[in-house]
Protein backbone atom coordinates (compact mmCIF):
# COMPACT_ATOMS: atom_id res chain seq x y z
CA UNK A 1 0.00 0.00 0.00
CA UNK A 2 1.38 3.43 -0.90
CA UNK A 3 1.81 6.25 1.59
CA UNK A 4 -0.84 8.20 -0.29
CA UNK A 5 -3.30 5.32 0.15
CA UNK A 6 -2.50 5.08 3.86
CA UNK A 7 -3.01 8.81 4.21
CA UNK A 8 -6.43 8.50 2.56
CA UNK A 9 -7.36 5.64 4.89
CA UNK A 10 -6.48 7.66 7.99
CA UNK A 11 -8.48 10.64 6.73
CA UNK A 12 -11.44 8.40 5.95
CA UNK A 13 -11.45 6.89 9.42
CA UNK A 14 -11.08 10.35 10.98
CA UNK A 15 -14.12 11.50 9.02
CA UNK A 16 -16.09 8.62 10.54
CA UNK A 17 -14.99 9.57 14.06
CA UNK A 18 -15.24 13.33 13.68
CA UNK A 19 -17.59 13.98 10.74
CA UNK A 20 -16.97 17.68 11.25
CA UNK A 21 -13.39 17.10 10.04
CA UNK A 22 -14.41 16.26 6.50
CA UNK A 23 -13.12 18.80 4.05
CA UNK A 24 -10.72 20.43 6.52
CA UNK A 25 -7.22 20.77 5.06
CA UNK A 26 -4.65 19.14 7.31
CA UNK A 27 -0.89 19.46 6.81
CA UNK A 28 1.02 16.19 7.21
CA UNK A 29 2.93 17.39 10.26
CA UNK A 30 0.08 19.22 11.92
CA UNK A 31 -1.12 17.91 15.27
CA UNK A 32 -4.44 16.23 14.45
CA UNK A 33 -5.73 16.82 17.94
CA UNK A 34 -5.29 20.55 17.55
CA UNK A 35 -6.44 20.73 13.93
CA UNK A 36 -9.61 18.69 14.45
CA UNK A 37 -10.21 19.23 18.17
CA UNK A 38 -9.74 15.54 18.94
CA UNK A 39 -9.49 14.12 22.45
CA UNK A 40 -8.07 10.86 23.75
CA UNK A 41 -11.36 9.07 23.04
CA UNK A 42 -11.16 10.07 19.37
CA UNK A 43 -7.58 8.78 19.10
CA UNK A 44 -8.69 5.59 20.88
CA UNK A 45 -11.44 5.14 18.29
CA UNK A 46 -9.02 5.87 15.45
CA UNK A 47 -6.65 3.14 16.64
CA UNK A 48 -9.48 0.61 16.90
CA UNK A 49 -10.76 1.55 13.43
CA UNK A 50 -7.33 1.33 11.76
CA UNK A 51 -6.39 -1.95 13.44
CA UNK A 52 -9.71 -3.49 12.43
CA UNK A 53 -9.65 -2.24 8.87
CA UNK A 54 -6.05 -3.19 8.08
CA UNK A 55 -5.84 -6.26 10.36
CA UNK A 56 -2.79 -4.86 12.09
CA UNK A 57 -1.62 -4.32 15.63
CA UNK A 58 -0.65 -0.99 17.12
CA UNK A 59 0.93 -1.17 20.56
CA UNK A 60 -0.40 1.23 23.16
CA UNK A 61 3.08 2.73 23.48
CA UNK A 62 2.97 3.67 19.76
CA UNK A 63 -0.45 5.30 19.83
CA UNK A 64 1.21 8.68 20.37
CA UNK A 65 2.60 8.44 16.81
CA UNK A 66 -0.90 8.81 15.44
CA UNK A 67 -1.17 12.44 16.40
CA UNK A 68 0.10 13.57 12.98
CA UNK A 69 -0.61 12.20 9.50
CA UNK A 70 3.11 11.59 8.89
CA UNK A 71 3.46 9.75 12.20
CA UNK A 72 0.33 7.77 11.49
CA UNK A 73 1.44 6.75 7.99
CA UNK A 74 4.85 5.67 9.34
CA UNK A 75 3.16 3.68 12.09
CA UNK A 76 0.84 1.96 9.62
CA UNK A 77 3.78 1.01 7.38
CA UNK A 78 5.59 -0.55 10.35
CA UNK A 79 2.44 -2.35 11.48
CA UNK A 80 1.67 -3.65 7.98
CA UNK A 81 5.23 -4.94 7.63
CA UNK A 82 4.81 -6.66 10.99
CA UNK A 83 1.50 -8.21 9.91
CA UNK A 84 3.08 -9.71 6.77
CA UNK A 85 5.75 -11.54 8.73
CA UNK B 1 -53.11 2.79 32.54
CA UNK B 2 -50.20 5.17 32.21
CA UNK B 3 -49.76 8.43 30.45
CA UNK B 4 -46.50 8.91 28.63
CA UNK B 5 -45.61 12.59 28.86
CA UNK B 6 -42.99 14.91 27.38
CA UNK B 7 -40.19 14.34 29.88
CA UNK B 8 -38.18 17.08 31.53
CA UNK B 9 -34.66 16.45 30.35
CA UNK B 10 -32.97 18.88 32.66
CA UNK B 11 -34.07 21.84 34.72
CA UNK B 12 -33.58 24.15 31.77
CA UNK B 13 -35.92 22.38 29.36
CA UNK B 14 -39.24 24.08 28.57
CA UNK B 15 -40.51 22.08 25.63
CA UNK B 16 -39.55 19.52 23.03
CA UNK B 17 -40.49 18.56 19.49
CA UNK B 18 -41.69 15.04 18.86
CA UNK B 19 -39.73 14.03 15.77
CA UNK B 20 -40.30 10.30 15.56
CA UNK B 21 -42.46 7.56 17.02
CA UNK B 22 -40.61 4.25 17.20
CA UNK B 23 -43.69 2.33 18.37
CA UNK B 24 -47.20 2.26 16.95
CA UNK B 25 -50.57 1.89 18.67
CA UNK B 26 -51.02 -1.79 19.56
CA UNK B 27 -47.29 -2.41 20.02
CA UNK B 28 -46.05 -4.01 23.22
CA UNK B 29 -43.69 -1.80 25.20
CA UNK B 30 -41.32 -2.85 27.95
CA UNK B 31 -39.52 -0.95 30.67
CA UNK B 32 -36.48 0.69 29.08
CA UNK B 33 -37.73 0.56 25.48
CA UNK B 34 -37.02 3.63 23.39
CA UNK B 35 -40.41 4.63 22.02
CA UNK B 36 -39.89 8.11 20.64
CA UNK B 37 -37.28 10.63 19.58
CA UNK B 38 -37.61 14.16 20.91
CA UNK B 39 -35.77 17.18 19.64
CA UNK B 40 -34.52 19.52 22.37
CA UNK B 41 -31.88 22.19 22.82
CA UNK B 42 -29.52 19.32 23.60
CA UNK B 43 -30.15 17.63 20.28
CA UNK B 44 -32.24 14.61 19.33
CA UNK B 45 -32.88 12.48 22.41
CA UNK B 46 -34.26 8.97 22.48
CA UNK B 47 -37.02 8.78 25.05
CA UNK B 48 -37.54 5.61 27.04
CA UNK B 49 -40.67 4.30 28.67
CA UNK B 50 -40.52 3.13 32.27
CA UNK B 51 -43.30 0.58 32.39
CA UNK B 52 -44.51 -2.56 30.66
CA UNK B 53 -47.71 -2.52 28.67
CA UNK B 54 -49.24 -1.81 25.32
CA UNK B 55 -49.15 1.49 23.48
CA UNK B 56 -52.84 2.29 23.19
CA UNK B 57 -52.90 5.63 21.46
CA UNK B 58 -50.62 8.39 20.28
CA UNK B 59 -51.77 11.86 21.32
CA UNK B 60 -49.15 14.05 19.68
CA UNK B 61 -48.23 13.93 16.03
CA UNK B 62 -44.64 14.02 14.84
CA UNK B 63 -43.44 17.54 14.20
CA UNK B 64 -45.38 18.98 17.16
CA UNK B 65 -43.56 21.09 19.71
CA UNK B 66 -45.14 20.72 23.13
CA UNK B 67 -44.31 21.85 26.69
CA UNK B 68 -42.79 19.50 29.25
CA UNK B 69 -45.49 17.38 30.89
CA UNK B 70 -47.81 17.26 27.87
CA UNK B 71 -49.36 13.78 27.46
CA UNK B 72 -47.81 12.16 24.38
CA UNK B 73 -49.36 8.70 24.45
CA UNK B 74 -51.49 6.35 26.52
CA UNK B 75 -50.11 3.03 27.68
CA UNK B 76 -52.43 0.33 28.99
CA UNK B 77 -51.67 -2.61 31.23
CA UNK B 78 -49.44 -0.68 33.61
CA UNK B 79 -49.96 1.24 36.79
CA UNK B 80 -46.82 3.26 36.97
CA UNK B 81 -46.68 6.67 35.39
CA UNK B 82 -44.52 6.66 32.32
CA UNK B 83 -41.34 8.42 31.29
CA UNK B 84 -40.37 9.24 34.83
CA UNK B 85 -36.72 8.87 35.65
CA UNK B 86 -36.36 6.52 38.57
CA UNK B 87 -33.42 7.99 40.37
CA UNK B 88 -34.91 11.41 40.77
CA UNK B 89 -37.32 11.54 43.67
CA UNK B 90 -38.91 14.78 42.48
CA UNK B 91 -38.37 15.31 38.80
CA UNK B 92 -40.55 18.41 38.63
CA UNK B 93 -38.50 21.50 37.81
CA UNK B 94 -39.06 24.53 39.97
CA UNK B 95 -41.38 26.58 37.77
CA UNK B 96 -40.84 29.91 39.49
CA UNK B 97 -37.20 29.81 38.52
CA UNK B 98 -37.72 29.51 34.81
CA UNK B 99 -37.30 32.96 33.34
CA UNK B 100 -39.49 33.11 30.22
CA UNK B 101 -43.21 32.50 30.67
CA UNK B 102 -44.51 29.27 29.20
CA UNK B 103 -46.20 29.65 25.86
CA UNK B 104 -49.78 28.44 25.86
CA UNK B 105 -49.79 24.69 25.32
CA UNK B 106 -51.30 24.87 21.87
CA UNK B 107 -50.27 22.24 19.44
CA UNK B 108 -48.15 23.76 16.71
CA UNK B 109 -48.79 22.57 13.17
CA UNK B 110 -46.73 19.54 12.24
CA UNK B 111 -43.60 20.09 10.23
CA UNK B 112 -43.77 19.98 6.47
CA UNK B 113 -45.11 16.53 5.55
CA UNK B 114 -42.43 16.10 2.90
CA UNK B 115 -39.82 15.85 5.62
CA UNK B 116 -39.40 12.36 6.98
CA UNK B 117 -39.04 12.59 10.76
CA UNK B 118 -35.88 10.53 10.81
CA UNK B 119 -34.27 13.02 8.45
CA UNK B 120 -34.33 15.47 11.35
CA UNK B 121 -31.66 13.54 13.23
CA UNK B 122 -28.55 15.65 13.33
CA UNK B 123 -25.29 15.84 15.22
CA UNK B 124 -25.04 18.61 17.81
CA UNK B 125 -22.41 20.37 15.70
CA UNK B 126 -24.71 20.28 12.67
CA UNK B 127 -27.58 21.54 14.76
CA UNK B 128 -25.50 24.41 16.06
CA UNK B 129 -24.30 25.44 12.62
CA UNK B 130 -27.84 25.23 11.24
CA UNK B 131 -29.08 27.49 14.02
CA UNK B 132 -26.23 29.94 13.45
CA UNK B 133 -26.93 30.15 9.74
CA UNK B 134 -30.69 29.95 9.95
CA UNK B 135 -30.86 26.73 7.93
CA UNK B 136 -33.90 24.51 8.38
CA UNK B 137 -32.57 21.02 9.18
CA UNK B 138 -35.67 19.56 7.54
CA UNK B 139 -34.29 20.68 4.19
CA UNK B 140 -30.85 19.10 4.72
CA UNK B 141 -29.97 15.61 3.54
CA UNK B 142 -27.93 13.63 6.07
CA UNK B 143 -24.87 11.70 4.95
CA UNK B 144 -23.65 10.58 8.40
CA UNK B 145 -24.19 7.17 9.99
CA UNK B 146 -27.81 6.05 9.54
CA UNK B 147 -28.59 9.22 7.66
CA UNK B 148 -27.69 11.53 10.53
CA UNK B 149 -27.13 15.11 9.40
CA UNK B 150 -23.51 16.10 10.05
CA UNK B 151 -21.87 19.51 10.07
CA UNK B 152 -20.63 19.08 6.53
CA UNK B 153 -24.18 18.54 5.27
CA UNK B 154 -25.29 21.82 6.78
CA UNK B 155 -22.31 23.59 5.25
CA UNK B 156 -23.21 22.19 1.85
CA UNK B 157 -26.85 23.14 2.29
CA UNK B 158 -25.79 26.63 3.31
CA UNK B 159 -23.74 27.00 0.13
CA UNK B 160 -26.50 25.62 -2.06
CA UNK B 161 -29.30 27.74 -0.72
CA UNK B 162 -28.26 30.83 1.15
CA UNK B 163 -30.92 32.43 3.30
CA UNK B 164 -30.41 36.12 2.74
CA UNK B 165 -33.12 36.97 5.26
CA UNK B 166 -31.13 35.42 8.10
CA UNK B 167 -28.00 37.37 7.29
CA UNK B 168 -29.49 40.53 8.73
CA UNK B 169 -30.28 40.17 12.38
CA UNK B 170 -33.48 41.78 13.48
CA UNK B 171 -32.10 42.30 17.00
CA UNK B 172 -28.50 43.36 16.56
CA UNK B 173 -28.06 43.92 20.29
CA UNK B 174 -29.22 40.45 21.33
CA UNK B 175 -26.44 37.87 21.75
CA UNK B 176 -26.53 35.21 19.07
CA UNK B 177 -27.21 32.17 21.23
CA UNK B 178 -27.74 28.81 19.67
CA UNK B 179 -30.29 26.54 21.36
CA UNK B 180 -27.63 24.50 23.15
CA UNK B 181 -25.90 27.68 24.30
CA UNK B 182 -29.24 28.88 25.62
CA UNK B 183 -29.78 25.63 27.52
CA UNK B 184 -26.32 25.89 29.10
CA UNK B 185 -26.90 29.56 29.84
CA UNK B 186 -30.21 28.87 31.58
CA UNK B 187 -28.78 26.09 33.75
CA UNK B 188 -25.58 27.92 34.65
CA UNK B 189 -27.39 31.18 35.30
CA UNK B 190 -29.72 29.37 37.69
CA UNK B 191 -26.78 27.61 39.32
CA UNK B 192 -24.81 30.76 40.00
CA UNK B 193 -27.92 32.62 41.13
CA UNK B 194 -29.20 29.99 43.53
CA UNK B 195 -26.39 27.73 44.65
CA UNK B 196 -23.86 28.99 47.19
CA UNK B 197 -20.85 27.19 45.76
CA UNK B 198 -17.70 26.45 47.70
CA UNK B 199 -14.56 25.17 46.02
CA UNK B 200 -11.75 22.86 47.07
CA UNK B 201 -8.70 21.71 45.13
CA UNK B 202 -6.11 19.02 45.75
CA UNK B 203 -3.09 17.75 43.78
CA UNK B 204 -2.73 14.02 43.27
CA UNK B 205 0.34 12.02 42.21
CA UNK B 206 -0.86 10.00 39.23
CA UNK B 207 2.22 7.74 38.86
CA UNK B 208 0.45 4.66 40.17
CA UNK B 209 -2.64 5.21 38.04
CA UNK B 210 -0.53 5.90 34.95
CA UNK B 211 1.61 2.79 35.49
CA UNK B 212 -1.46 0.65 36.00
CA UNK B 213 -2.99 1.95 32.76
CA UNK B 214 0.29 1.44 30.85
CA UNK B 215 0.58 -2.15 32.10
CA UNK B 216 -3.02 -2.98 31.33
CA UNK B 217 -2.96 -1.38 27.88
CA UNK B 218 0.36 -2.96 26.87
CA UNK B 219 -1.18 -6.40 27.24
CA UNK B 220 -4.58 -5.76 25.66
CA UNK B 221 -5.78 -5.20 22.07
CA UNK B 222 -7.00 -1.68 21.23
CA UNK B 223 -10.69 -2.30 21.92
CA UNK B 224 -9.92 -3.60 25.42
CA UNK B 225 -7.64 -0.75 26.45
CA UNK B 226 -8.66 1.69 29.14
CA UNK B 227 -8.50 5.48 29.19
CA UNK B 228 -7.80 7.48 32.32
CA UNK B 229 -11.37 8.80 32.26
CA UNK B 230 -12.73 5.37 33.19
CA UNK B 231 -10.50 5.25 36.29
CA UNK B 232 -11.64 8.74 37.30
CA UNK B 233 -15.28 7.75 36.93
CA UNK B 234 -14.85 4.64 39.04
CA UNK B 235 -12.84 6.36 41.77
CA UNK B 236 -15.38 9.18 41.99
CA UNK B 237 -18.36 6.84 42.12
CA UNK B 238 -16.83 4.56 44.76
CA UNK B 239 -15.81 7.50 46.94
CA UNK B 240 -19.34 8.94 46.80
CA UNK B 241 -20.76 5.82 48.47
CA UNK B 242 -19.61 7.18 51.82
CA UNK B 243 -20.47 10.80 51.07
CA UNK B 244 -24.21 10.86 50.31
CA UNK B 245 -24.47 14.62 50.83
CA UNK B 246 -22.76 15.14 47.47
CA UNK B 247 -24.97 12.73 45.53
CA UNK B 248 -28.57 13.80 44.96
CA UNK B 249 -30.84 16.72 44.24
CA UNK B 250 -31.73 19.99 45.92
CA UNK B 251 -35.31 20.79 45.00
CA UNK B 252 -38.06 22.88 46.52
CA UNK B 253 -35.91 23.96 49.40
CA UNK B 254 -34.60 20.60 50.51
CA UNK B 255 -31.96 18.05 49.65
CA UNK B 256 -32.75 14.44 48.83
CA UNK B 257 -29.85 12.06 48.59
CA UNK B 258 -29.93 9.45 45.84
CA UNK B 259 -29.23 5.84 46.72
CA UNK B 260 -28.09 5.15 43.19
CA UNK B 261 -24.88 6.77 42.00
CA UNK B 262 -25.32 7.92 38.40
CA UNK B 263 -22.30 10.00 37.51
CA UNK B 264 -22.95 12.50 34.71
CA UNK B 265 -19.97 12.81 32.43
CA UNK B 266 -19.39 16.27 30.94
CA UNK B 267 -18.67 15.68 27.26
CA UNK B 268 -17.50 18.50 25.02
CA UNK B 269 -19.04 18.78 21.60
CA UNK B 270 -16.70 19.83 18.83
CA UNK B 271 -17.43 23.34 17.73
CA UNK B 272 -18.86 24.33 21.11
CA UNK B 273 -21.34 23.20 23.69
CA UNK B 274 -21.43 20.26 26.04
CA UNK B 275 -23.74 17.71 27.59
CA UNK B 276 -23.34 15.71 30.80
CA UNK B 277 -25.42 12.53 30.52
CA UNK B 278 -25.39 9.80 33.15
CA UNK B 279 -23.56 6.51 33.26
CA UNK B 280 -26.06 4.56 35.34
CA UNK B 281 -24.88 2.84 38.53
CA UNK B 282 -21.34 3.99 37.88
CA UNK B 283 -20.06 2.54 41.17
CA UNK B 284 -21.24 -0.98 40.31
CA UNK B 285 -19.55 -1.28 36.93
CA UNK B 286 -16.20 -2.97 36.32
CA UNK B 287 -13.54 -0.74 34.78
CA UNK B 288 -13.83 -2.48 31.41
CA UNK B 289 -17.62 -2.06 31.41
CA UNK B 290 -17.22 1.58 32.36
CA UNK B 291 -14.83 2.09 29.47
CA UNK B 292 -17.31 0.53 27.04
CA UNK B 293 -20.17 2.66 28.37
CA UNK B 294 -18.08 5.82 28.32
CA UNK B 295 -17.03 5.21 24.72
CA UNK B 296 -20.60 4.54 23.65
CA UNK B 297 -21.88 7.64 25.43
CA UNK B 298 -19.24 9.98 23.99
CA UNK B 299 -20.00 8.68 20.50
CA UNK B 300 -23.74 9.15 20.89
CA UNK B 301 -23.43 12.62 22.42
CA UNK B 302 -21.29 13.80 19.52
CA UNK B 303 -23.47 12.22 16.83
CA UNK B 304 -26.77 12.99 18.49
CA UNK B 305 -28.93 10.23 19.97
CA UNK B 306 -28.59 9.96 23.72
CA UNK B 307 -31.46 8.80 25.87
CA UNK B 308 -33.90 10.64 28.06
CA UNK B 309 -32.88 8.81 31.23
CA UNK B 310 -29.24 9.65 30.59
CA UNK B 311 -30.11 13.35 30.58
CA UNK B 312 -32.44 13.43 33.57
CA UNK B 313 -30.72 10.94 35.88
CA UNK B 314 -27.24 12.23 36.78
CA UNK B 315 -26.94 12.53 40.55
CA UNK B 316 -23.55 14.26 40.41
CA UNK B 317 -21.28 15.41 37.56
CA UNK B 318 -17.67 14.73 36.62
CA UNK B 319 -15.80 17.18 34.42
CA UNK B 320 -12.36 16.28 33.12
CA UNK B 321 -10.21 18.57 30.98
CA UNK B 322 -8.45 15.67 29.26
CA UNK B 323 -5.04 15.77 27.61
CA UNK B 324 -5.23 19.18 26.01
CA UNK B 325 -6.54 21.15 28.95
CA UNK B 326 -4.93 23.18 31.69
CA UNK B 327 -3.86 22.52 35.24
CA UNK B 328 -7.12 22.94 37.10
CA UNK B 329 -10.79 23.80 36.77
CA UNK B 330 -13.35 25.20 39.18
CA UNK B 331 -16.57 23.79 37.75
CA UNK B 332 -20.14 25.04 38.11
CA UNK B 333 -22.79 22.76 39.61
CA UNK B 334 -25.57 21.59 37.28
CA UNK B 335 -28.83 22.14 39.18
CA UNK B 336 -30.62 20.47 40.86
CA UNK B 337 -27.43 18.49 41.59
CA UNK B 338 -25.30 19.61 44.53
CA UNK B 339 -21.75 18.77 43.52
CA UNK B 340 -19.43 18.58 40.54
CA UNK B 341 -15.97 17.06 40.59
CA UNK B 342 -13.26 18.36 38.29
CA UNK B 343 -10.08 16.76 37.00
CA UNK B 344 -7.37 18.89 35.43
CA UNK B 345 -4.88 17.77 32.81
CA UNK B 346 -2.17 15.42 34.05
CA UNK B 347 1.08 17.41 33.90
CA UNK B 348 4.68 16.63 34.89
CA UNK B 349 5.35 18.60 38.09
CA UNK B 350 8.01 18.63 40.82
CA UNK B 351 6.80 16.42 43.67
CA UNK B 352 8.35 15.92 47.10
CA UNK B 353 9.19 12.25 47.73
CA UNK B 354 10.75 11.87 51.16
CA UNK B 355 13.51 14.45 51.24
CA UNK B 356 13.99 14.76 47.51
CA UNK B 357 12.12 16.27 44.60
CA UNK B 358 11.05 14.13 41.65
CA UNK B 359 9.19 14.87 38.45
CA UNK B 360 5.81 13.16 38.71
CA UNK B 361 2.60 13.16 36.66
CA UNK B 362 0.33 15.32 38.79
CA UNK B 363 -3.38 15.96 38.43
CA UNK B 364 -5.43 18.62 40.10
CA UNK B 365 -8.63 17.35 41.64
CA UNK B 366 -11.37 19.87 42.41
CA UNK B 367 -14.79 19.98 43.97
CA UNK B 368 -17.53 22.56 43.69
CA UNK B 369 -20.30 21.79 46.15
CA UNK B 370 -23.52 23.32 47.45
CA UNK B 371 -22.93 24.90 50.87
CA UNK B 372 -26.62 24.53 51.73
CA UNK B 373 -26.05 20.79 51.83
CA UNK B 374 -22.42 20.14 52.79
CA UNK B 375 -19.37 21.78 54.32
CA UNK B 376 -15.76 22.08 53.29
CA UNK B 377 -14.55 19.55 55.83
CA UNK B 378 -16.62 16.75 54.30
CA UNK B 379 -15.74 17.97 50.83
CA UNK B 380 -12.05 17.69 51.67
CA UNK B 381 -12.55 14.16 52.96
CA UNK B 382 -14.32 13.27 49.71
CA UNK B 383 -11.38 14.52 47.63
CA UNK B 384 -8.95 12.63 49.90
CA UNK B 385 -10.97 9.46 49.37
CA UNK B 386 -10.82 9.88 45.61
CA UNK B 387 -7.05 10.41 45.91
CA UNK B 388 -6.67 7.23 47.98
CA UNK B 389 -8.51 5.24 45.33
CA UNK B 390 -6.39 6.67 42.52
CA UNK B 391 -3.25 5.74 44.46
CA UNK B 392 -4.41 2.10 44.42
CA UNK B 393 -5.80 1.70 40.92
CA UNK B 394 -5.60 -2.10 41.07
CA UNK B 395 -8.36 -1.98 43.70
CA UNK B 396 -10.71 -0.17 41.33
Amino acid sequence: MTREELRAIILEELAGIAPESEGIDIADDEDLREALDLDSMDIYNLVIALCGRLSIEIADADVGNLTTLTGGINQLEIALAGAER
Amino acid sequence: MGTFTMPSLGADMQDGTLVEWLKRPGDEVRHGDIIAVVETEKGAIEVEVFEDGQLESILVETGSKVPVGTPLAQIVGAGKSAAKPEAKPEPEPEPELEAPPQPSPVKVPPASPSVAPSAMRASPAARQLAAERGIDLGTVKGTGPEGVIVRQDVEMAGKAAPHPSTRTKSHPSAPDLTPMRQAIAAAMDRSKREIPHYYLTHSVDMSAAQSWLDRHNASHPPAERILLGALLLKATALALRDFPEFNGFYEQGRFTTSEAIHVGLAIAIRGGGLAAPAIHHTDQLEITELMTKMRDLVTRVRRGGFRSSEISDPTVTLSSLGERGVEALLPVIYPPQVAIIGFGTVLARPWAVGDSIEARPVMSLSLAADHRVSDGHRGALLLRRIEDLLLQPEAL
